[in-house]
This record gives structure tokens, C-alpha cells and sequence, in this order.
């Protein structure tokens, strides 16, 4: 008995969208998609990168203009023209990239539009304000201050603030675009049970995520998306996470070997050796082996990030040793990195590793454009272009051509351009940070394979990622962070998700207490 | 202990790096000009010299008025200069060409001011091209037009003598004797209380940061961004209007070939006073100190006898220094 379950009386259909689509320039993003939200049910709306679930989401919030197709808002046909209209008809999004203004306080972000007005229309209220947010958090059992800059706060408290400015709507409908993306464990907890909350009080909501694990805690129903198009809705209950992965790709998908070989012996091409930075980084000491995967694992603000960006030279740091292939080096810049043969890849992609309104052939040859220079600086095309063709074959990336601006790629072939940058800049050290951050589960596991295939060729790769079973199933050796020192380093065979976490949350003051 | 330590090591920085600090030191730094010229000359410590500092910030304060509005926005406006010129030229084509009532005059200079502000909004705002493009086309329109209207003459406003005293008359001298600070300077201040009040308590100042901030969360949020950054520009395009009636009445005529340059100072004046570029972040009080540093620093060296070209060259520096400083202080 798994035939979807009419609607109770208390489940009314909020929302109806029916043959949606949608052209942008050379891509069809939507082809008569279709999608039904019930009041008081969480609805996760999942696909691959590129599956249309954020255009038909913005659709909805009146952002992007159909081509065809109906929205029915509690049966009633509606053209939704502006994202203000879209808030007026109570659908709230909250989209992926967080859409605050860094310069005004919580209060003044969460009321824009719409602010409290004084005596004289013109002139804006302060004071009621920052009251009216501090009875939101309140009511959210949210501790912030109304009257603090948002450039000020964590990335998470930014997302609460997203969050509580969506839910001020008095919204019926609330579209979350992958809300935990840059949360941890406890903070998406908090944010389930708001969801839940909001759920009971009968609001719809659409929860997108690439955490499959998260639809079981969270959702009712499952809708999948896959090029544009609507695939099937089940109710997550009875969904096993293996079919709605089949769903979503349509394809097998590539599985690591779980048991990584153990690589003995092998040649120390990195050492970091007591690298310091205020209270960021303390005594940071590792080594890295050629054709190793070092996991690097902690809570978000451990200090990951910043020991890659202080090896790879875009950060000082106050003292400390590298040594590259036993000579010691100093790196003072992204140049001289680049010329030890070291390569980073951003966990943001599009601002810090990507030429974005740059073609693809551009972007791979962009970090060792020596290599491409004929005679005055004249740039040989023809050889960045062959370049080019080369590592789409071999990375499979997928772009219409090599004149394809990397902006209009996705996610994933973002990240394949980037690696084909740093492999044409004969990088032999590769620290990736994130790799699959945004990145839906088909090309999440191309990447996997791809990071396999280049420890195999002999690379040094380190690797950050806040998702464990990433960690667990990817590394060597995982070395372990939390507040700016190395807590542990774990072989594959020792590192358990209870093992890591143990070290991930070792506090000076517990390592004082045991010392 | 540590901890304690650490903490008032972070209230330290926090208070350097805070957006107050800013204004501290550009006030800071206003005091030492005014200390050091002081004791380098006598000439310079005088009341008449102090009154025409301020007479001579006058214009350019009212002109970096609007300018904070536009580059907190993100955004910049090159034709202020200009707008101010065609502004004067309109203010003697009414008054002098056409024996309008001075009031009519100083009115039809504030809209003309106001309507180039509009039109630089709409192109901006609903044609998408970029402010300095879009500015810089207007800059060479309004002087083009000043010069056709006035048929390159300078029009003097000889026939009515109370247009001058708008700028140059006391109403302070007449109340308390021998405080003849000119009315510019009050007109100055009044403005710069106003440009301080809509930035800070208006909804027109919240969206003014908002967009500079983010603009396409603004959008989204479903604020009408076409609209209001139209109406940056229109104000911005008053407070040009103002000048030009100002630089009018203190001159007692409209001189169609000055103002090309306004624009430049204008725009030191504002990131002097720690008005970022890149938008989201200023103030009026740190344009008025600004405006004040540029007027002393020029009134300072003339008196020690610096030739004009060196007064260039230190004013040069003192921007890109103020600048550095700023980024020194927002670097953790």
C-alpha cells in the first residue's frame, strides 16, 4: 500500500505547478516540470546539478519569468511577476548563496523592504525595528542581537538570519535552497526543529539538499528532478535512499574501493613544521606523502582553510617551517606556490578559483600561461585550445565547447575545469578544500574517482571536507583539527566518525587537563 | 589570565577597526593641520583666514554631499562638476536674461541641478549603463549646454544686488558683531545636517546602504532598486544644483567654463572622509571633515607660500594616504 496518500483534511494543496518551462540562452532548464506542495508538510526536492530545482524555485519566487506552464496558489491561478509580489503572496525563499547585506545590522536586513516607519512616512524606526526582531528571535529561541552588523556574525548565525527574515513573512510557503550546506551538525539540529515547528503550524515547506541522509529526519515527500524535467514523487517514508539516488542519475555511479592500500615507504613530498598564526594556527605540524589523500577533518572554523591558505601563500603566517621535497621554501605568494608546484582549490569555486566570464580553454591554461606565450607575449591559442580539448577528455568535462564561458557550467564541471588548470600547471601537491561542496551526488563520485586517479599518478593531495563518510571513505590518513592545532592524525584503518570526532572536539583546555 | 588578555586585545582592535575610529582619526588629522599651520604661521591663525577656510569649503562640501550618497551606493558620478555649472548659467539665464525674481531664480538652479541628477539615475537605473559612463557622458552634455545657453559668456547678476548677498551676507554678523562668517558657510552646515539626517534616519539613506551592500539582495528582497537608486541620483543632482547657486551668488555670476575638475574634488573630499568605494560604508560628518582637510590643506599652503603645482601634489598624496590608512585599518 504505497500509493500516494490523498490529502487529510488538514493537508490542503498549497501549492500547484503544472508543465513549467523555462530556455535560458542554449540551455533548456525546465521542460514541463510540475510540482504540488500540501500545507503542514516538509517536501525535499531533490536532482543533480543543472536538474532545475532552483529555476523552478525561482519561478516560483518570481525571480525568473516562465516560458510556460501554470502556478496554482491555493487553487487560484496566479502570475507571479516580482520577488515582492511572490513575498506578498506568502512564499518565502531563502536562497543558496546567502542573500544578506553584510553592512546592516540583523534587524535592518531582516525588516528591508518593509521597515517600521516614525511619525513622518519618510523616516525610518530604529528602535520598533530592532524590538520587532528581538521578538522573532524570541520566538525562534534565537540568541542573537538585533543591532549587530551581519558582516560580523558566523556563517551560520547569517543563515538563522535568513531564516528568521523568510519566517517575518508570515510565509505559507518557505522554500529553503540547501540550507545546511555551511551549517554543522548541532545547527542543522536547531534548524530541523524550527522546520518542524513551522511544519505543525501548517506551513509548506520545500527543503533542497544534496544530503540524502538529511530527507529521512526531516521530509514527507520526495520529489525528483532530472534535466529539467519531473521525475517522481515518493513518500520518504517508504523511499530507500539507493532508489532516489537511481533517480536522480539515471546511471550507475562509481563506488571508491572502500579498503584504500596502505602506502608505505612512500617519499615525503610536503612537511609543515610548527606553523603559527596568532590564535588561528598553533604549531601546526604534518607530512604529506607522494600518492597519499590526507584527509583533513574538524568542526567549521577549526583551521583547516587557513593552514592550506598559508602553505599555498595566500596568507601570512608568523613563524614556522615548509620544507618541499626535504629543501626548505618560502612562500610568500600564490606565485611562489604555484611555482613549488603546489595548487589550491577554493571551497569557493566561483569567487576564488574560477575566471568566471572566462571560456574553458582560458581557465585550464590560466595558472601557467608560460607555458602558452609565443614571442612579446603573444598568447598561442591554438595550444591552449589543444590543452583544452585534452583535459575535458580526460577530466569528462562536460561543455558544449571550448568557447564556453564557465559560468554557465555546472558545479561539478566547474570543479573539473579547476583541477585541469592546476594538472596543466604541473602541480605535483594538490590541496583541495571542499571538492564537493554544491556538487550533487553523480559528479560528487566522478570527483571521488578523479581524486583516486591522481593519487595514483603520483600526486600529494590534501583534502578538507566537513562531511565525514567523505573523509572516512576518501583518505589515507586523516589528520584531524580543532582551534588551530593538529589534534590527532589517524590511518584509514584507526579513523572511525567517533574516532574523528573525538579530536575534532579536543579543546586546549581537555588536552591541558590529560597532559 | 590569558583569555582576559586576549579579549582586550580583540576590544582594542575592534575599536580601532570600528567605522567611529574613521572619523576620529580623519578629525584627528583636521586638528594637527590646523595645529601645525598655526604655529608655522601667524597669517594663517587669524579669524579672517579661519573664515575663509570655510567659505571656501563651502561648494565643495555641498557637491561631496550627494557624492556620499552615489559612492555608498557603490556607485560614482563624474558630471556634479558640470551640473553645477549648467545650474549657475540656468540661475542668471532666469535672473539676469529674463528679470525673473531671484527666488524663481535660485529655484529653476535647483531643478536644473535635480532634473541632470534624474536623468543620470534613469540611465543608470533602467538603461544599465554603468554610473561612470553614464556620468561621464552628462558631465560633457551639461558643459556643452552651459556654454550654448550663456553663448559663452560669463552672466552677471550686477542688477540684483541681493543675489550675492544669499552667499556672501552675514545673518550671524548682523546678530552678533563682528562674527561675519557668510551665509554659504551656514547654507554649508544646514545641508550637511539634512544630507546627515536623510542618510541616517530615512528610508532613502537605509536602501542608499542597502544597495551599496548588496544589491541583488536588495532586489530580492523586493525592493524596487530601479527606483531608488534613481533617487541617489536625483539627490545628488539637487545638491550639485545647490552649488551651482551657491558658486553663483559668491562669484555674483555664472561662469560657463568653470566647474570641470568640481567633480574631482568633490570625490577626495568623500574617501578622504572614509566613504568607501566599493560601497556600503560612509558618512556625512567624515565628507565634511574631508572637505574641510582639502580647503585647509590648500588655504595652509598658500599662506607658507607653496606654489600652486606643489599644492597639487600634496593634496595627491594625502588621498592615497587617507585610503591606505583605511586599509590598514579594516585588515585584521
Amino acid at each position: 500500500m504505497t500509493t500516494p496518500v490523498p490529502p487529510s483534511d488538514g493537508e490542503k494543496i498549497l501549492l500547484r505547478m503544472e508543465g513549467i518551462s523555462k530556455s535560458f540562452p542554449g540551455v533548456q532548464a525546465l521542460s514541463e516540470a510540475k510540482f504540488e506542495l500540501r500545507s503542514g508538510e516538509v517536501h525535499a526536492l531533490v536532482g543533480e546539478n543543472g536538474a532545475g530545482k532552483s529555476t523552478l524555485m525561482k519561478i516560483l519566487g518570481g525571480i525568473y519569468h516562465k516560458d510556460a506552464g501554470r502556478i496554482l496558489l491555493d487553487g487560484e491561478e496566479m502570475e507571479i511577476t516580482n520577488p515582492a509580489m511572490a513575498q506578498h503572496l506568502g512564499i518565502s525563499i531563502i536562497h543558496q548563496e546567502l542573500n544578506l547585506m553584510p553592512h546592516l545590522t540583523v534587524a535592518q536586513n531582516i525588516f528591508i523592504g518593509r521597515e517600521p516607519r516614525g511619525k513622518v512616512s519618510f523616516v525610518v524606526d530604529d528602535k520598533t525595528t530592532n524590538e520587532k526582531a528581538a521578538g522573532l528571535f524570541e520566538l525562534l529561541n534565537l540568541r542573537l542581537d538585533p543591532n549587530t552588523k551581519v558582516a560580523d556574525l558566523t556563517v551560520a548565525n547569517q543563515q538563522m538570519v535568513e531564516i528568521a527574515k523568510a519566517l517575518s513573512f508570515n510565509a505559507k510557503i518557505l522554500v529553503m535552497d540547501e540550507p545546511t550546506a555551511a551549517l554543522t551538525d548541532s545547527e542543522i539540529e536547531e534548524l530541523f526543529t524550527i522546520i518542524r515547528q513551522l511544519r505543525d503550524k501548517g506551513v509548506g515547506v520545500v527543503h533542497i539538499s544534496h544530503r540524502l541522509e538529511e530527507l529521512k529526519l526531516i521530509s514527507d515527500r520526495v520529489t525528483v528532478m532530472r534535466d529539467g524535467k519531473y521525475i517522481d514523487t515518493l513518500s520518504t517514508k517508504d523511499a530507500k535512499i539507493d532508489k532516489i539516488i537511481s533517480l536522480m542519475v539515471g546511471r550507475t555511479i562509481y563506488e571508491s574501493s572502500p579498503e584504500l592500500p596502505e602506502k608505505p615507504n612512500q617519499e615525503v613530498v610536503l612537511e609543515v613544521r610548527n606553523l603559527n598564526r596568532g590564535r588561528v594556527l598553533r604549531e601546526v605540524s604534518f607530512d604529506l606523502k607522494k600518492g597519499e589523500i590526507l584527509g583533513f577533518a574538524g568542526l567549521i572554523g577549526a583551521g583547516r582553510t587557513e593552514v592550506a591558505r598559508a602553505i599555498f601563500g595566500a596568507d601570512a603566517y608568523e613563524s614556522g617551517e615548509i620544507f618541499i621535497k626535504g629543501k626548505q621554501v618560502h612562500i610568500k605568494s600564490p606565485g611562489d606556490a604555484v611555482k613549488h608546484g603546489i595548487g589550491y582549490l577554493s571551497e569557493d569555486r566561483k569567487r576564488y578559483g574560477l575566471a568566471l566570464a572566462m571560456d574553458v580553454k582560458e581557465n585550464v591554461a590560466l595558472a601557467a600561461m608560460r607555458k602558452f606565450l609565443k614571442m612579446l607575449g603573444w598568447v598561442d591559442y591554438k595550444k591552449a585550445a589543444e590543452r583544452g580539448r585534452e583535459m575535458t577528455a580526460v577530466l569528462n568535462i562536460k561543455t558544449p565547447s571550448l568557447e564556453q564561458k564557465v559560468k554557465f557550467l555546472s558545479g561539478g564541471n566547474q570543479q573539473k575545469v579547476v583541477i585541469g588548470k592546476w594538472l596543466t600547471a604541473d602541480t605535483e601537491i594538490l590541496i583541495f578544500d571542499e571538492p564537493t561542496r554544491g556538487i550533487d551526488v553523480g559528479a560528487k563520485s566522478e570527483i571521488y574517482k578523479l581524486l583516486n586517479d591522481l593519487a595514483h599518478q603520483g600526486k600529494a593531495i590534501i583534502m578538507i571536507s566537513s562531511e565525514l563518510p567523505e573523509i572516512l571513505r576518501m583518505s589515507h590518513r586523516v589528520l584531524v583539527m580543532c582551534e588551530g592545532r593538529v589534534t590527532g592524525v589517524l590511518n584509514a584503518s584507526e579513523a572511525t566518525q567517533e574516532s574523528i570526532m573525538k579530536y575534532a572536539t579536543m579543546r586546549s583546555d581537555v588536552m591541558l587537563a590529560s597532559a | 589570565m590569558t583569555t582576559q588578555t586576549i579579549k582586550s586585545e580583540r576590544n582594542v582592535r575592534s575599536l580601532f577597526r570600528s567605522d567611529a575610529m574613521q572619523r576620529v582619526m580623519a578629525f584627528g588629522a583636521l586638528i594637527l593641520l590646523f595645529i601645525v599651520f598655526s604655529v608655522a604661521s601667524p597669517f594663517f591663525r587669524t579669524f579672517e583666514n579661519f573664515v575663509g577656510i570655510l567659505l571656501a569649503t563651502a561648494v565643495n562640501g555641498v557637491l561631496a554631499l550627494g557624492v556620499t550618497f552615489v559612492i555608498i551606493t557603490g556607485g560614482i558620478d563624474l558630471s556634479v562638476g558640470t551640473v553645477m555649472t549648467f545650474s549657475a548659467v540656468m540661475t542668471g539665464v532666469f535672473i539676469t536674461n529674463w528679470h525673473m525674481p531671484v527666488p524663481i531664480g535660485i529655484l529653476a538652479g535647483l531643478l536644473a541641478g535635480t532634473l541632470a541628477g534624474f536623468v543620470n539615475g534613469n540611465v543608470i537605473s533602467r538603461m544599465k549603463i554603468p554610473p561612470f559612463i553614464a556620468t561621464l557622458g552628462m558631465l560633457y552634455i551639461m558643459k556643452g549646454l552651459s556654454l550654448v545657453i550663456s553663448q559663452l559668456h560669463p552672466i552677471y547678476f550686477n542688477d540684483t544686488p541681493i543675489f550675492q548677498q544669499m552667499a556672501m551676507g552675514s545673518i550671524l554678523g548682523s546678530i552678533v558683531r563682528g562674527f561675519d562668517v557668510p551665509n554659504a558657510v551656514l547654507i554649508l552646515f544646514g545641508a550637511a545636517i539634512v544630507a546627515s539626517l536623510i542618510l541616517t534616519r530615512t528610508i532613502l539613506g537605509r536602501y542608499t546602504f542597502a544597495l551599496g551592500s548588496n544589491e541583488e539582495a536588495t532586489r530580492l528582497s523586493g525592493v524596487n532598486v530601479a527606483v531608488w537608486k534613481t533617487a541617489v541620483y536625483t539627490l545628488c543632482g539637487f545638491f550639485a544644483g545647490l552649488a551651482g547657486v551657491l558658486i553663483a551668488s559668491r562669484l555674483n555670476s555664472a561662469q560657463p567654463a568653470l566647474g570641470s575638475g568640481y567633480e574631482l574634488d568633490a570625490i577626495a573630499a568623500v574617501v578622504i572622509g572614509g566613504t568607501s568605494l566599493s560601497g556600503g560604508e560612509g558618512s556625512i560628518l567624515g565628507t565634511i571633515i574631508g572637505a574641510f582637510i582639502i580647503s585647509t590643506l590648500t588655504n595652509g599652503l598658500r599662506i607658507l607660500s607653496v606654489p600652486q603645482e606643489w599644492q597639487l601634489v600634496v593634496t595627491g598624496t594625502i588621498v592615497i594616504l587617507a585610503v591606505f590608512l583605511d586599509i590598514l585599518r579594516r585588515r585584521r
